[in-house]
């Protein structure tokens, strides 16, 4: 599959004859520049973050494994920039960006990482388990598909309480195909749910690309109707874009209007995970998605606005330094102390099962 | 002392605490504006309204999801699967979700709810309604366990359940449901992690959980009556967390342990008692720790199958005798 731009004319010359949706959504209206450069900064803080993520990794300062979405960056720092802080996230195992946006620190998302006591989770969660409840995240799932209902569950709270928070849920493609994701949309459209559910569509659900294991061609927003739900399509790489559709999602959630469901088109660079190099990947498909890096044409974007180059440069500069202080941080933190090993499997903080 | 069936003190327990806790709602299949394919829950949407008690569609992991988002954010919910063969559908949420995430978070989040479910055989629904399921409960890490015996249980525990800050799977025998005993009048909350010695002996423990504890007792019976054994007979009640002190107490005395089990024979919950009596209690044991359970089959329909396999009295008092002589 190519790029979101060409993609949309593709889709028009193929729509009598494939029934494809609507066109995908490329043009926002742009937010002010204040929401703009938090928006360039989240992003820069995640590409930075899993980056250097990629390079302890290599090191061996990260075992087990990493989910990176280098290239995603837009999607998590849109929504990130649009939601209240009272808001709730939740997200999968490619979740660190997600987890960042919500202002959660880099140290304790590194530092759980490398399996450190400053890390999050005290090391006892891991890459694939971050939470901040303080925060509002309210997880990373590592069983595709698990968290769409909990999503719905913790929106049923928000609307019993009458809080006016709306619940978020990131996922892939791949989930899609699995039961939950279609019982949760159902229960959410049946109870009016406030809830946001956001299909990150990379193009590929591990390794296999997920247009050859899915009956339509658009494994989200083709699904929408099922639940009574608006088809929304969107290019996942235009921050300007995915902050107007989080925002406009996020209003109606909270106004009563119901469940939203987002899907946006994007590519990570890299493969599913670190034991992945991605090479069933055309080259030619990689080569043309780089070069609409978020990142970069993001930059692009803002200079043409009119925004100064030296304070895009000063952004850079500075999340790349948070970058390097959040690492030494968590490189110099100690190794979990083993006494917790056996607490906080029950609310009484033990993990005591006998009298 | 009032009387109540087993089915009714569900909906008793239920509507007790809801009228004390606003953060209590009910979620499941039919168990609204229907009141429970069992009956067991008529009259809570009628009380609590349509906010709280809540009709869902078949959808088992939709529920136990939902149930799990609320219970992070603030309300302890009540889920309701309809016969525990389900979980299977839904175990995911159960074992990775529920029992997991206080521990992965070092205990940042925790889920005050409930799992009701319908559980074991007897009723000659088959082997995918019949199952007793308690063993797969009590092997995940993070997971109450509790299987009353009695309406009084019923009642009493379910109320502990609701209020308890933990997860819970709540097992309702589904042969029970019928049965009347004495209830107390008022308020009743009882205590999780307590078995109950219900009938003192010298000889032999009987330890039995769930629809189990009435062939126990009645196995006791017979043994006084008929063969001059005198049998103790203790209800588990929960088996997470595990009452052990009471166990040990009474096997200490009689030097001798049955348990009786409706689960299939396998890793069944008595496999680990009688694991623990050996490692810890062995010097006070005066026989081998014999366990009565369903054999390793999958449960058959007919009643004369169902009741061939199902451990009953005349099974019990046989255990107890091989173990006498």
């Amino acid at each position: 599959m190519t790029p979101v731009a060409s993609k949309k004319a593709a889709s028009k010359k193929a729509a009598s004859k494939d029934k494809q949706p609507s066109a995908v959504i490329n043009e926002a209206n742009p937010p002010p520049t204040e929401v703009r450069l938090e928006m360039y900064r989240l992003m820069h803080a995640c590409r930075g973050m899993e980056q250097r993520a990629y390079e302890l990794f290599m090191q061996n300062l990260i075992k087990g494994t990493t989910h990176l979405a280098l290239g995603q960056e837009a999607i998590a720092a849109g929504f990130g920039a649009a939601m209240r802080e009272d808001d709730y996230t939740f997200c999968t195992y490619r979740g660190h960006n997600h987890t960042l946006v919500r202002g959660v620190s880099m140290t304790a998302i590194l530092g759980e990482l490398m399996g450190r006591e400053c890390g999050l989770l005290h090391g006892k969660g891991g890459s694939m388990h971050l939470m901040d409840l303080e925060k509002g995240v309210l997880g990373s799932y590592a069983i595709i598909g698990a968290h769409m209902p909990m999503a719905a569950g913790a929106a049923w709270s928000a609307q019993y309480r009458e809080s006016g928070q709306v619940a978020v849920c990131f996922f892939g493609d791949g989930t899609t195909n699995i039961g939950a994701f279609h019982e949760a949309l159902n229960f959410a459209a049946i109870w009016n749910l406030p809830v946001v559910y956001v299909c990150e569509n990379n193009l590929y659900m591990e390794y296999t690309p997920i247009k050859d294991v899915t009956a339509v061609p658009n494994p989200g927003a083709d699904r929408a109707g099922s639940y009574g739900l608006e088809s929304i399509l969107v290019d996942g790489n235009n921050v300007d874009v995915m902050y107007a559709t989080a925002k406009a999602a996020l209003d109606k959630a909270r106004q009563g209007g119901g469940p939203t469901l987002i899907e946006a088109l994007t590519y990570r660079h890299g493969g599913h995970s670190r034991a992945d190099p991605g090479k069933y990947r055309p080259d030619e498909e990689v080569a043309a998605w780089k070069k609409r890096d978020p990142l970069i044409t993001y930059r692009q974007e803002l200079l043409s606005s009119g925004v100064d180059a030296a304070e895009l440069d000063s952004i850079e500069a500075e999340q790349a330094a948070r970058v390097d202080k959040a690492e030494q941080t968590a490189r110099d933190s100690e190794t979990p102390s083993l006494d917790i090993t056996h607490t906080e499997l029950w609310a009484d903080g033990g993990s005591s099962w006998r009298n | 002392m009032a009387e109540l069936t087993y089915r009714d003190a569900v909906k008793t327990a239920i509507a007790q605490e809801m009228r004390r806790d606003e953060s209590v709602v009910f979620l499941g299949e039919d168990i609204a504006a229907a009141g429970g394919v069992f009956k067991t829950t008529g009259g809570l949407l009628e009380e609590f309204g349509g906010l709280r008690v809540r009709d869902t569609p078949i959808s088992e992991q939709a529920i136990l999801g939902a149930a799990a988002g609320a219970a992070m954010t603030g309300l302890k919910p009540i889920a309701e699967i309809m016969f525990s063969d389900f979980f299977a559908v839904c175990w995911d949420l159960v074992v990775n979700q529920i029992a997991k995430s206080r521990y992965m978070t070092d205990g940042q989040c925790s889920f005050p709810l409930v799992i009701r479910s319908a559980n074991g055989g007897g009723a000659r629904f088959g082997a995918q309604h019949s199952q007793s399921i308690e063993n797969w409960a009590m092997a995940v890490p993070g997971l109450k366990v509790v299987a009353p015996s009695s309406p009084a249980d019923v009642w009493g525990l379910l109320a502990a359940s609701i209020r308890d800050p933990d997860p819970v799977l709540f097992f309702e025998q589904k042969s029970l449901y019928g049965i009347k005993g004495e209830v107390p009048t008022g308020e009743h909350v009882d205590q999780l992690g307590k078995a109950k010695v219900l009938r003192e002996g010298s000889d032999v423990t009987i330890i039995a959980l769930a629809a189990m504890v009435q062939h126990a007792t009645a196995a006791a019976e017979i043994l006084a009556s008929q063969h001059g054994i005198s049998a103790e007979v203790i209800d588990v009640r929960s088996l997470v967390p595990l009452d052990l002190t009471t166990i040990y107490e009474s096997v200490t005395k009689t030097g001798r342990l049955v348990t009786v089990e409706e689960n299939p024979r396998l890793c069944g919950w008595g496999a680990e008692v009688s694991s623990l009596v050996s490692e810890e209690l062995f010097w006070n044991l005066d026989g081998p720790v014999v366990r009565v359970t369903t054999p390793h089959i999958p449960l058959p329909s007919a009643d004369a199958l169902e009741d061939a396999v199902l451990p009953s009295a005349p099974k019990i008092v046989d255990a107890v005798i091989g173990l006498a002589d």
